[in-house]
């Protein structure tokens, strides 16, 4: 197979691949009997063009970056961690229980503690599957699906059970109390120039953009990281270096695990302010595909979750404004990952080609 | 718990075990060929939608389920292409097609029938009806077997039978003819298939196809059999349930089936928590018996319940080597 | 039909992967009813020839005639119905399946299996009893021994009506007894009138069992000579071929204290075979041991034993204090920490990771070193960089771009990433291990001389190399491992090629004084 040059493979294998998919996406929007320059302009509209649009899109995107990183740091040492989503769910769990049981004389110091509840809670929900992969060879994709469903149900039993106050009929918890109320990008000084309405996207935003900078320092600045890229991309190597396979597998779950678990704080924390039985709505999911478009990079995995908010809020606008319905967004997603995950290979044979045509008749004319 | 009572959850354990077990085969296939298939509900859920549209629209079940299958193949030959001729990552695929699916059912439904995402209720021919096996009625009067005939076996639709056709059927091909041979074979070591001079990516798609008539019927039997139609997202994890069933029954045709009976005996009882209660003298949590077949599954995965150990060359694209 | 005395004859196969050319324009002709051995070192070819012959690959231009007739083979298939059965290196047969089963496969008597396996089983009887190959039918492959499961291998061929026989490096993974086993049933299948290639590069399994062998070195065909009339120094002369001697300027060595000193090594791989058996050896500072053998008699363990990479019994000292060999302290960090520098046999797969910057892999091993750390939480990639700068010249590393993956050098260049890593870590114990395959002549001759100017600065050095030319020009010592044990060790005046060739095919230095 040709070998691409490294800016085709960086920049131009995505964008092929996105735009593949936004093709197919567009032929379906035709083929349900509607107009994709309609449904274009309905999304860019409700998402980009004002303030509040940009709120609803920054904070998907917050969920998102936390969820892309979670899958991006476990893809370097080549890990697939599909359990995102189950982690969210406990990490929202850790958020709750900060949040109800413990009274805070700020919500700065319930946001710290919140953070760190819902990164242990989500950290210990994916090392038990590092665990047995590391130690009983149980494969990681399989677990981590199961730890989804699991997670779902405990969480049901505890909201049902003992979250629930008395008395109210939907399985939610209490609201949490004002004194964890965070402030949204519209209380924030200076920003709230452009956020003058209330907006669901809140300061978590900067602990997301935080986590990005840490997860590159850690990968490309860290002895740690070091040892989780190099494991990843050959283990027999790593086993030449003396890198231990079960300590890699052990923290980098851990820390994707404590990743995907932060996202709750945007959620549950930042939005919801209770607990809900779905809090995670499908984006420990979308964070496969965030990592995957981001090229497993933190900067991409940021342009990537903007990407994708803006599809999640502009697919629910596709669903509030046209006849379009909301669930577009979900096969746009699915696009997304078959194209830039699955069918890699397919893109990159395509563009080989290409170049090698380019190159036959350079050299031709010369 | 009374013998009532007890026929009441068997019978309603046959009905949601039925698609368990279809999917499950389907997923058995697949797997054992060295394809990797977590796109198992995807591909219910396209052919529950299709079916249950499709029978809206003729007003037969039979034209649904051949729609069903139909729109489980599609996907099943997406996930062949991607996997098997460019190579991609399976497991990725999979999810990709999960997402197409639960996505593009709502589309469809919703373009054709504008009820919201789901497709019209289905009733009469549009839906398959019981079947009364012989001597049901007449031997109703013998005392334990009677009523275990006339309740538990007799009184389900066509599919459900067919599920159980399935898995006899399947455990001949696997274990009694060419085919099974090299199937399993191509599982473990396409290289000892390739030269024996057998095509190890026409194996594969035969068996990645076989996944798509198989998960055709589970999501067809949702749609036109346990309910009246396809709404939205109506597989609600099936698919994942029939995954840990075949990984539980160690990817065994026979031990599927009781699996899948078992985990289906589960969401029965998920139904009936005051029976339960009755048995066990306390409560159970609902959540729980939800989270049973996963839990056993993973416990199978570490070897506490015996190891599972998935095909060899399951995951891996086949590549002759250098 | 049978018009050609020969079975098989190869007319200017040529087959290239990618930039690398594997076969060249080879003929070769094989007489029917005879044993043809096919000899060659590593990467002469001799595996990829054959798998085109049985239509594993395409070759790129040449004719096949078999006995006589012009045959196109495009798939294994095609090669089966030719009457051409294949026993490869690395067994394609499935675990789990029984041996029946596993002969059944793909030659199956129509859709049903219960007639296929009764015809097999009775047939399998039958050839059993015709050749010494009793193998029990219903036995899982996973249970039965190497020797067993190539019987089956043998079995699939014969059931498949094969006249051909083409078996590749069979007694790489037998125990000798097993090996004679082997060739009493090729000697049995020949009396039947079966035409059998031996690819090996063993000179002693050509001496014994073949008629006619040919001589395969870089892609090419040599020569074919009768084996009566040939010799094993004649054969060893063609396979090496007659390389320059590379001269490498060096003074005397000037041994001092003991550095290394191992006793009765031992390692069993995963599969339970013991691929070292007992090896002892000592190394001084200031002096270079080298390890002649032909690949795969156990120097691979022996370094990667050596380097912490694997599990091994025994006992092993560096400058006195004991090495661990097995637990969790047994790892390639605690090696280099307690002074020793490898250079892995295979930099592909273990000495380099190709997707990492070139800067990246000179901290390969070395990234908790403290002159690459800018605090106690962050690494110094600026001094990395520069460091690796530094190297690149030294090394003459090109192109000297730190920033470049390492899968965008040439050979020689990845291997001199390697090289100036391990040489410049200042180790009491330097581990090499073919320091200059696949490496252009310029290259090899920079990485001599930097070996020997190590060993003048103290240092001791294991070389293990398949090249005995190498072996021969930089070595003090040279110890001959074959079978997992050391034949013998000779000091480099005191000995020739001639007599280590013996040794590595394992005719002579048995018991000797090490």
């Amino acid at each position: 197979m040709e070998r691409l040059p490294r800016w085709a493979d960086v920049a131009l294998v995505p964008l092929v691949s996105l735009t593949l998919a936004f093709t197919i996406a567009a032929l379906i929007i035709l083929a349900i009997g509607q107009d994709p320059w309609e449904a274009i302009t309905v999304m860019v509209q409700g998402t980009v063009m004002d303030a509040y649009g940009w709120g609803y899109t920054l904070y998907y995107a917050t969920s998102f970056m936390f969820t892309g990183l979670a899958v991006c740091v476990a893809f370097h040492a080549a890990m697939f961690n599909i359990g995102g989503e189950g982690q969210a769910l406990l990490g929202g769990l850790g958020v709750a229980l900060v949040c109800l049981f413990i009274p805070w004389p700020h919500w700065s110091l319930a946001l710290l503690a919140a953070t760190l509840s819902a990164a242990a809670f989500g950290a210990i929900w994916a090392a038990i599957p590092a665990y047995l992969q590391a130690k009983r060879g149980s494969h990681i994709v399989i677990t981590t699906i199961m730890f989804n469903y699991i997670a779902a149900s405990l969480l049901q039993y505890l909201l049902v059970n003992t979250l629930k106050p008395v008395g109210q009929s939907d399985p939610a918890s209490a609201n949490f109390p004002d004194a964890t109320h965070l402030p949204a990008l519209n209380d924030i000084p200076l920003v709230n120039l452009f956020f003058t309405k209330p907006v669901p996207a809140n300061i978590t935003l900067f602990i997301a953009l935080g986590m990005a900078v840490a997860v590159w320092v850690l990968l490309w600045h860290t002895r740690l990281g070091y040892q989780i890229r190099a494991f990843g991309k050959s283990e027999p190597a790593a086993r030449y270096a003396g890198i231990n396979p079960t300590r890699i597998i052990m923290i980098v779950m851990i820390l994707s695990g404590a990743l995907a678990g932060m996202m709750a704080v945007n959620n549950v924390m930042g939005e919801a302010e209770r607990l809900l039985g779905n809090s995670a709505s499908g984006a420990g999911f979308i964070g496969i595909a965030v990592a995957l478009m981001g090229r497993n990079h933190p900067l991409g995995v940021v342009l990537a979750a903007l990407l994708f908010g803006f599809l999640f809020q502009g697919g629910a606008e596709l669903g509030l404004w046209t006849k379009i319905p909301i669930e577009m967004r979900i096969v746009v997603q699915g696009l997304v990952i078959l194209f830039t995950g699955a069918l890699d290979v397919m893109v990159r044979m395509l563009l080989g080609r290409i170049f090698a045509a380019f190159r036959a008749r350079a050299e031709g004319a010369a | 718990m009374d013998y009532a009572t007890l026929l009441q959850v068997l019978d309603a354990t046959l009905r949601l075990a039925t698609p368990l077990m279809l999917a499950c085969i389907a997923g058995l296939y697949s797997e054992r060929a060295g394809i990797f298939d977590i796109g198992l509900e995807g591909k219910m859920l396209a052919a529950a939608m299709c079916a249950g549209a499709v029978a809206a629209l003729t007003g037969s079940a039979w034209l649904g389920l051949l729609a069903g299958v139909g729109g489980s193949l599609i996907f099943a030959l997406i996930h062949g292409v991607t996997s098997i001729t460019f190579r991609g990552n399976q497991l990725i695929s999979g999810v990709a097609l999960n997402f197409l699916a639960a996505g593009l059912t709502v589309l469809m439904a919703q373009s054709l029938f504008g009820q919201g995402g789901r497709t019209p209720p289905l009733n009469g021919e549009a839906r398959f009806q019981p079947i009364t096996l012989p001597f049901a009625e007449t031997l109703q009067s013998v005392p334990v077997i009677g009523p275990f005939y006339e309740e538990v076996i007799s009184g389900h639709s066509v599919l459900v039978y067919a599920a159980f056709a399935v898995v006899g059927l399947t455990w001949f091909v696997l274990y009694r003819t060419r085919f099974g041979l090299r199937l399993r074979a191509v599982g473990e070591n396409p290289a000892a298939v390739d030269t024996a001079g057998i095509s190890v990516k026409g194996l594969r798609y035969g068996a990645v196809l076989i996944t798509g008539v198989l998960c055709g019927l589970a999501g067809a039997y949702m749609a036109t059999a346990l309910q009246a139609g396809f709404g939205k997202d109506m597989t609600a994890g099936r698919g994942y349930i029939a995954l840990a069933a075949l990984i539980f029954a160690k990817w065994r045709p026979v031990a599927a089936m009781w699996t899948c009976l078992l985990f289906g005996f589960f969401q029965a009882l998920a139904n009936r928590p005051d029976v339960v209660e009755a048995v066990v003298q306390f409560k159970v949590p609902v959540p729980f018996l939800t989270a049973l077949p996963y839990i056993l599954t993973v416990l199978a995965l570490a070897g506490f319940v015996g190891r599972a150990i998935p095909p060899r060359a399951g995951g891996e694209p086949y590549v002759k080597e250098r | 039909m049978e018009t050609s005395a020969y079975a098989i004859e190869l007319k200017g196969i040529s087959k290239a992967f990618g930039p690398v050319q594997a076969n060249r324009d080879i003929n070769i002709a094989v007489p029917r009813g005879t044993i043809h051995g096919i000899i060659g070192e590593n990467g002469a070819g001799k595996s990829t020839l054959m798998s085109i012959l049985y239509g594993f690959y395409r070759a790129d231009s040449g004719q096949i005639l078999i006995n006589g007739t012009p045959t196109a083979i495009p798939d294994s298939q095609s090669a089966i119905r030719a009457g051409i059965g294949m026993v490869f290196q690395h067994f394609k047969l499935v675990q789990n399946f029984t041996v029946l089963e596993n002969v059944v496969l793909g030659a199956e008597d129509g859709p049903m299996l219960n007639t296929s396996l009764a015809k097999a089983r009775k047939s399998l009887t039958d050839l059993s009893r015709e050749y010494e190959l009793d193998v029990d039918p219903d036995a899982l492959i996973e249970d039965l021994s190497v020797g067993h499961q190539q019987r089956v291998e043998i079995l699939k061929a014969l059931y498949r009506q094969a006249d051909i026989l083409i078996l590749d490096e069979p007694t790489g993974v037998l125990t000798p007894a097993e090996a004679d086993h082997l060739f009493r049933i090729l000697k049995g299948l020949k009396a039947q009138g079966k035409t059998i290639i031996l690819i090996t590069h063993k000179l002693r399994e050509i001496m014994e069992t073949t008629d006619n062998v040919s001589v395969m070195r870089r892609g090419t065909m040599v020569g074919t000579v009768k084996t009566a009339e040939s010799s094993p120094e004649e054969l060893a002369e063609l396979m090496v071929g007659r390389k320059v001697l590379l001269a490498v300027d060096k003074a005397p060595a000037q041994p001092g204290d003991v550095v290394l000193s191992v006793q009765d090594l031992r390692v069993r791989d995963e599969a339970g075979v013991e691929r070292l058996k007992g090896v002892s050896l000592e190394i001084r500072a200031g002096e270079i041991l080298g390890i002649a053998g032909v690949a795969g008699n156990g120097q691979s363990e022996l370094m990667e034993a050596l380097g912490g990479m694997i599990r091994a019994s025994g006992n092993v000292t560096l400058k006195g204090s004991p090495l661990p060999l097995q637990g969790p302290e047994c790892n390639g960090q605690s090696r280099r920490e307690a002074g020793v520098a490898h250079v892995p046999e295979d930099r592909h797969h273990h000495g380099l990771i190709l997707d990492f910057t070139a800067w990246e892999n000179v901290a390969f091993g070395y990234f908790n070193d403290p002159k690459y750390q800018k605090n106690a939480l962050l690494m110094d990639n600026a001094a990395l960089r520069a460091d690796t700068a530094r190297k690149m010249e030294t090394f003459d590393v090109r192109p000297p771009i730190p920033g470049l993956a390492a899968k965008n050098f040439s050979g020689g260049n990845q291997q001199k990433i390697v090289v100036a890593r391990e040489f410049e870590q200042d180790p009491d114990l330097l581990l090499v291990g073919q320091p200059t395959r696949g490496v252009d002549i310029g290259a090899i001759e920079f990485i001599h001389k930097q070996l020997i100017a190590l060993r003048d600065a103290g240092k001791a050095v294991l070389l293990v190399s398949v090249e005995l030319d190498e072996i021969l020009s930089l070595s003090d010592r040279i110890a001959v491992m074959f079978d997992g044990q050391i034949m013998g060790t000779r000091e480099r005046a005191a000995t020739d090629e001639k007599e280590l060739g013996l040794m590595m095919a394992g005719i002579t230095g048995k018991g000797e004084a090490a």
